[in-house]
């Protein structure tokens, strides 16, 4: 456009008056470094197939034995899965599921006998199963207000507008706010060990230390400060509309009751899958005793509080022990060795051809 | 209201009313009986910039959204507002906002620029004469009538007629150097017969309306004295100094305004540069295009999809996750539209707005390298490249055809006189020692054939030299001012370097000019006498003539008409006798290289002299087909003429000229010399510069051959083209790939002469339906020629021929280099405009989209810069297409910073830094240009290929996780490993790249720490709270991190290393087949599930 002619022409003028004067023409030479002159020091790697090959064999070498080691692993990991939805006539809570109603003042409780063919040892951790159930809607996961579950005074008793319509309840604000809060898993499982002498003995459930510990400590907490008293703190507040039990009732122990309840807190992490499991209960390996379970007949008492068959969910107990890697996973295992022979066999038909054309390439490496 | 119609051409002056404009000097209403009504002119304000202070957001806004990527992004951005969507409207708004911001800091900078140069030049104070007062005003106050007073070094305001000069001779000198480019003294002459004193001139001016041709003005002054018959004058360009030239040399000058403003030539000029778009945009928007459809169909399925899903029952709304009441009433179709809305929402990041950001800043960054680089620095000029437009750095590596001027591109334009022929005889000039002999004193001029010419030859052939030119010899008092001016040299000033070296070649035979002095010419002879010639006449040169004259009287009372010019056009005008002993000389020298002139003279009686001289002056005053009718008289005044000898003036070649054209061919570029000079000459350069080879087979189409066959020109240039065509096109072995092209050369190669006058016909063939034919053939004629030639070319035919080239089969990227005026056409022209800042002055610089000081650093330009450009811009935008795997994730923070820092800058970095080839083994290898040639990165294929790679690595990603990973929480983190898989791609390692892409990955790893650790306390969701940190502390997650980088390189890696030992150019496949990997994505996992779930 015309301003860049004006400003080559300034530059001419400037270049007419400077030039006879020699020396106020300021030398334009660019600088010779090597940043300017993209002569960086540089390292360029290059695959040929003298990196290649070896690269595939040791990733072969490395692969298949981290596979097995995982598959080990995970093959003695011991998990035990039983559904108590009670789809089925002949299942023991298929009353329970049947007759669900949320007004019903009497829980609802059924007992399923089952038999552990091996005894665990160290830990064992006890997880509550749901299958299609939506933890992921878009709808669904944007309704908390993490400022309330934060202990923020004004978020209690102002919720967020995400929470909608799982917000207010008779013209009062519901704390905890939103659907996620409003959907918490209630039942109670409890864990009975039918003693060959027939006594029954009820399995001692941790129910602390299920939770992030950053969780537990920091991005939840209850509002009011360290008032013990959580019935005042959460006065001017009702509990969520399908809760049975205000928020401050949900555990006799100050430290588990509230917001950093654990059950609650673990609820709160919403699954990406409809498909999930999450921590309910530990079992601690006691100190005396050689086995946690031992093999033989177990009942699992189930309070019946939570309706799946509405929208066709399951409902599982799962007891599982774990290793360093996590709970049971027989499939990275599989995969670490399938792509370890690959590899393995890539290297190796590579080996072939490149033998055979060989010299061809030798000439063509080409090094900065 | 017109003064009365002067004497002759009464019916032309009624059509001549109706364009011309009428301008009173000084407001001065002239005598005659028409009432003065001051006419309305536009004022002398120059406005150049687009925007004011008050409509510059608006209107830069407005033309901003009128690009189709914006507009688009701020449509979605609406959209994300209005409708409740998945993502944030801070996602896409925070990005749109930036590169609007940039792009309107950019522009407003830009126009605050151009308002500070119209400043500049509407505020310059100019003194204006009024009623015999000075007045001081600011030159945007000046109107058409003004007297205006302009002083030695200013430029003129606007366009002015010269009233008045300081100097004696009533001339006054100028330079166009802003304007044209042309940077030697130009003379201008008073209007004859004005006043002295200016304040009882009493005139009007008619002139034609403005238009932007420079050199032609056409107009006349009716000079009112009192009651006489007002004298009419005539006004011609040198009459006329243009806005923007510079006064030199004269003291002062007294003009009056005829155009201001915006109506000046200069202000016309400027008005037509529009804005070059790069090959490598046209195509990014077509693969954009494609990934709407895209987006759009995939919208379309997915609501599809949802409604389907929500069909079944207890999944619309089970009892966990109630709708609201707002949601419950809204109208169903309307939902499934605001739905599709969402959808479309959430895979807009299938089109990166950071793209157009990246792709951007890449090239404003990258095209620094240019002007950095210290081989383009030439060291007597001081001066390195200069870059005017950095969008077209990608096209430098995609040139197909390369169009250069010969004159001072392809030569030097220092001209030197080599040797002359006089009379048949040769004299070689033979260094310094000989030049004290003189060559007649001795009777030393060393010829061949140890013959020489009469002396009365001699003597008449070097006066012809010495007064048959428009030389003028600098004046000591101008000392110092023009040694920055290329053409003055030794003390002599002309508007072409041959006159100065044809000069100062009489000189050393003993012949000096001295100068002119009021019509007077100055000569020194042998004897040291000085000889006086009266200047009656200069019939100037022009490039349809092709020769000049002067007509001269003696003192002795002869009066001589002297001539020179190219052989062609003196020939036909001389005695044909004596044509025969100085052609072979003429056409000796011309294959040489060296360019010729033919001299002839004749004298004119008295009856002859009074008959051209009344002819001239007539032809001169008048006022339409001025032009036309000098040169009629021209042609009657230049014949029958006696031919005394020719000269050869070597044009030397630049620097490396032959070593860069024959780089260029080796890289598969075609080069086409398109020049104003003779064929010979031209042919010669060709040769020297190794364009033709020796084994090249030439197939000439000019002027000769058509008058060959005496038939009629047409048909003869039917069956010459037919004939051409059938050896060029039809015999020639079939053109394969691009890789055999290199082998085929080894066949024979074709060189293709053709003239302007020629190329007219062809172009503009009187028959609509064998135009077009003859241009076909023509052009495929050109396509299949190693290197083509266009001689006697006028610019406008130049750009005639890039456009030509530009719009055939193919669309090839055309480049044109030049360093003169005349090229500026086909600078414009071209895709990419190349300047060289040689002697002829700026204006092809200034019009160029790269300047480069040398005519050699075109080679660097082109197959080292260009290369890299090109790679690095496709690997940039296949980079972009293929992070399409990518969707948006979790949290709006992440997905914002994701596109910005994430995943542009290690690109950005990568982008301006690799060289997959190291810059000497490109110089080294031409013919690795070959292998991108023709946009060969951003096709079809390889964006397939992109593509594909990306959703195969989303897919892998995506299965990856959801089958390795029991623990869903720790689904959300796959982006480490994106940074891993751009590292084994990038071939060329710098500590920068090493910063960016680690620091990119510990960037990541700290916003992640950062993001997730802290309670900010202005969120009310924190869903991403220590996610991070508990997946790192996993073993298995680091496994399958591992893993899956493993995996979604393997095939890349596999790719390379079977490509390799196929075919011969394995080194290079290997080298340009980068494949680099780049980008994976975490959020693919969660997005397939979110989109298709969560809505």
């Amino acid at each position: 456009m015309m301003a860049s002619t004006y400003n080559a022409k300034d530059e001419d003028g400037h270049i007419t008056v400077a030039g006879p004067g020699g020396g106020t023409l300021r030398s334009r030479k660019p600088e010779n470094t090597a940043f300017k002159q993209q002569r960086l020091p540089a390292w360029q790697p290059i695959l040929t197939a003298g990196t290649v090959l070896p690269a595939f064999f040791v990733i072969g070498l490395i692969f298949i034995p981290i596979g097995i080691g995982l598959y080990v692993t995970s093959n003695n990991i011991k998990e035990f899965e039983i559904d108590y939805t009670g789809v089925d006539m002949s299942s023991p809570c298929f009353n329970c599921s049947q007759n669900f109603s949320w007004n019903s003042t009497r829980p609802c409780t059924c007992s399923i006998p089952f038999y552990l063919d091996q005894p665990y040892e160290s830990n064992v951790f006890m997880y509550y199963g749901l299958s299609n159930f939506y933890q992921n809607h878009r709808r669904y996961v944007k309704s908390r207000d993490d400022s309330q579950l934060n202990g923020d005074s004004e978020a209690l008793t102002k919720p967020s507008k995400e929470c909608e319509p799982y917000a207010f309840h008779d013209n009062k604000p519901i704390a905890p706010c939103g659907a996620i809060a409003n959907s918490m898993f209630n039942d109670s499982l409890e864990l009975f060990y039918n003693d060959p002498n027939g006594t029954k003995v009820q399995i001692h459930l941790m129910k602390t230390g299920i939770a992030w510990w950053t969780d537990k400590h920091v991005k939840f907490r209850n509002p009011g400060g360290n008032n013990p008293n959580l019935t005042v703190a959460f006065q001017g507040t009702t509990k969520p509309v399908n809760w049975r039990k205000p928020v401050y009732e949900l555990d006799s122990d100050q430290e588990n009751d509230g917001f950093i309840n654990e059950d609650f807190i673990v609820w709160m992490r919403t699954a990406a899958l409809p498909t999930f499991r999450k921590l309910y209960r530990i079992i601690q390996k006691k100190k005396d005793m050689v086995l946690t379970l031992p093999r033989g007949n177990y009942t699992l008492e189930v309070v019946y509080n939570y309706p799946v068959r509405s929208f066709e969910g399951r409902k599982r107990m799962i007891l599982s022990t774990i290793s360093w890697m996590g709970g049971k996973n027989p499939f990275l295992g599989i995969a670490y060795i399938t792509v370890g022979s690959v590899c393995f066999f890539l290297g190796v038909v590579l080996l072939i051809i490149h033998h055979k054309y060989g010299n061809r390439n030798n000439s063509a490496d080409i090094s900065n | 209201p017109h003064p009365t119609p002067p004497r002759k051409g009464g019916k032309r002056y009624c059509f001549w009313l109706v364009d011309s404009r009428t301008i009173y000097v000084g407001h001065r209403p002239c005598p005659a009986s028409e009432p003065f009504i001051p006419p309305k002119f536009c004022d002398n304000r120059i406005v150049s910039s687009k925007y004011t202070v008050w409509n510059f957001l608006p209107k830069n806004l407005f033309e901003q959204f009128r690009r189709i990527a914006n507009f688009y992004f701020l449509i979605i951005f609406l959209v994300q507002v209005i409708v409740d969507t998945p993502t944030s409207p801070v996602t896409s708004g925070l990005p749109l906002f930036f590169v609007i911001t940039v792009t309107a800091i950019k522009q407003g900078y830009e126009d605050w620029l151009r308002h500070k140069a119209d400043n500049e030049v509407n505020k310059y104070p100019v003194t204006v004469l009024e009623d015999g007062r000075r007045i001081r005003k600011e030159s945007e106050k000046i109107k058409v009538g003004d007297v205006v007073q302009v002083e030695e070094d200013e430029t003129f305001p606007c366009d002015l007629i010269l009233l008045q000069s300081s100097r004696d001779d009533d001339t006054c000198f100028v330079t166009t150097a802003s304007l044209d480019g042309e940077s030697n003294h130009k003379t201008h002459y008073t209007v004859p017969d004005t006043e002295k004193d200016l304040e009882s001139l009493n005139a009007t001016i008619e002139c034609e309306q403005p238009q932007p041709d420079l050199y032609k003005f056409v107009g006349r002054m009716h000079i009112y004295k009192n009651n006489q018959e007002p004298a009419v004058r005539s006004l011609g360009p040198e009459n006329l100094l243009l806005k923007g030239a510079t006064l030199k040399n004269t003291q002062k000058i007294c003009g009056v305004a005829v155009y201001t403003g915006m109506e000046t030539k200069m202000a016309l000029n400027y008005q037509g540069k529009s804005q070059k778009r790069s090959v490598v945009e046209k195509s990014i928007n077509a693969f954009l295009l494609v990934y709407l459809c895209i987006l759009v169909s995939k919208a379309l399925v997915c609501t599809t999809l949802k409604y389907v899903w929500q069909s079944k029952p207890g999944q619309d709304e089970p009892w966990y996750n109630e709708k609201t009441q707002r949601e419950k009433d809204t109208n169903l179709y309307l939902k499934m539209f605001t739905d599709f809305l969402s959808f479309m929402v959430l895979f807009n990041f299938i089109i990166p707005v950071s793209m157009y950001v990246t792709v951007e800043m890449q090239k404003f960054l990258g095209s620094f390298f240019i002007t950095w680089d210290k081989d383009f620095f030439d060291p007597e000029i001081k001066e390195g490249a200069l870059v005017n437009t950095s969008d077209l750095n990608e096209e430098l590596g995609q040139v197909e055809y390369v169009f250069t001027d010969k004159t001072g591109t392809l030569t030097q334009n220092n001209m030197e006189f080599i040797e002359c022929c006089i009379d048949g005889f040769q004299y070689k000039y033979r260094d310094a020692s000989s030049e004290l002999d003189g060559f007649c004193v001795t009777d030393g001029p060393v010829s061949k054939l140890q013959q020489k010419a009469g002396r009365e030859k001699e003597e008449l052939f070097l006066r012809a030299l010495c007064l048959c030119h428009t030389v003028q010899v600098k004046e000591s008092t101008e000392q110092g001012q023009d040694q920055v001016d290329g053409l003055t040299d030794q003390g002599f000033i002309a508007s072409s370097p041959d006159e100065i070296a044809l000069v100062k070649g009489a000189m050393r035979y003993g012949f000096t000019f001295l100068g002119l002095e009021s019509k007077t010419m100055k000569i020194l002879n042998r004897n040291n006498d000085v000889e006086k010639y009266e200047l009656l006449h200069v019939l100037n040169f022009d490039p349809v003539r092709r020769r000049m004259s002067v007509i001269v009287r003696s003192t002795s009372g002869d009066t001589l008409l002297f001539c020179k010019g190219a052989d062609s056009s003196i020939f036909p005008r001389v005695r044909q006798e004596e044509v025969e002993r100085i052609r072979m000389h003429v056409e000796r020298n011309a294959t040489e290289g060296y360019r010729t002139l033919c001299v002839a003279y004749k004298h004119l009686s008295a009856v002859e002299y009074a008959q051209a001289d009344a002819g001239l002056r007539e032809a001169r005053l008048a006022l339409q087909d001025r032009e036309e009718k000098l040169m009629a008289v021209y042609n009657q005044v230049e014949t029958g003429m006696s031919l005394i000898g020719a000269t050869a003036v070597e044009d030397r070649l630049q620097e490396e000229a032959a070593e860069t054209m024959e780089a260029l061919q080796g890289a598969g570029i075609k080069v086409w010399v398109l020049t104003g000079d003779k064929m010979e000459t031209a042919k010669s350069t060709c040769y020297a510069c190794r364009l033709f080879q020796r084994n090249t087979e030439l197939l000439e189409l000019t002027v000769r051959t058509l008058e060959d066959g005496g038939r009629r020109r047409e048909e003869r240039l039917h069956e010459l083209l037919l004939e051409y065509h059938k050896k060029a096109v039809q015999d020639a072995p079939p053109v394969k790939a691009g890789v055999t092209r290199s082998w085929s050369s080894a066949n024979q190669d074709y060189g293709f002469i053709v003239d302007g006058a020629t190329l007219s016909m062809v172009l503009n063939s009187s028959s609509d339906s064998n135009s077009s034919r003859y241009k076909n053939l023509f052009l495929q004629i050109c396509q299949n020629c190693t290197a083509v030639l266009c001689c006697r070319m006028a610019p406008l035919q130049k750009a005639q021929i890039v456009k030509m080239v530009k719009n055939s089969k193919g669309n090839p990227i055309t480049l044109s280099i030049g360093d003169g005026a005349n090229d500026v056409s086909m600078i414009l022209e071209a895709h990419v405009g190349i300047g060289i800042k040689g002697k002829e002055g700026r204006q092809a610089v200034r019009n160029s989209d790269y300047a480069i000081p040398k005519l050699k650093h075109l080679k660097k330009l082109l197959l080292a810069h260009g290369h890299l450009y090109y790679v690095r811009i496709a690997h940039l935008v296949q980079y972009f297409f293929y992070k399409v795997g990518t969707t948006p994730l979790y949290d709006a923070a992440y997905l914002t910073m994701y596109n910005i820092c994430f995943t542009s800058m290690p690109i950005l970095a990568y982008s301006l830094l690799e060289q997959h080839i190291c810059i000497e083994v490109l110089l080294d290898n031409a013919t690795l240009y070959r292998e991108i040639a023709k946009n060969a990165m951003l096709r079809w294929g390889p964006f397939l290929y992109w593509t594909i790679l990306g959703v195969f690595h989303g897919l892998l990603f995506f299965f990856g996780v959801r089958y390795l990973f029991s623990n869903p929480a720790l689904q959300d983190n796959g982006q480490v490993f994106q940074i891993f898989n751009l590292a084994l791609d990038t071939r060329h390692w710098t500590w920068i790249n090493h910063f960016v892409i680690w620091g990119s990955l510990a960037f990541y790893v700290f916003f992640s720490f950062f993001w997730g650790g802290i309670i900010w306390p202005f969120l009310r969701q924190q869903r991403l709270y220590f996610v991070f940190a508990n997946m790192l502390s996993s073993v298995s997650a680091w496994l399958v991190i591992i893993l899956l980088i493993l995996l979604s390189l393997l095939p890349e890696i596999l790719l390379v290393v079977f490509r390799k030992p196929r075919g011969p150019h394995s080194r290079q496949v290997q080298l340009t087949c980068t494949h680099y990997s780049h980008t994976v994505d975490y959020g693919v996992c969660s997005t397939n599930i979110r989109s298709q779930l969560f809505l």
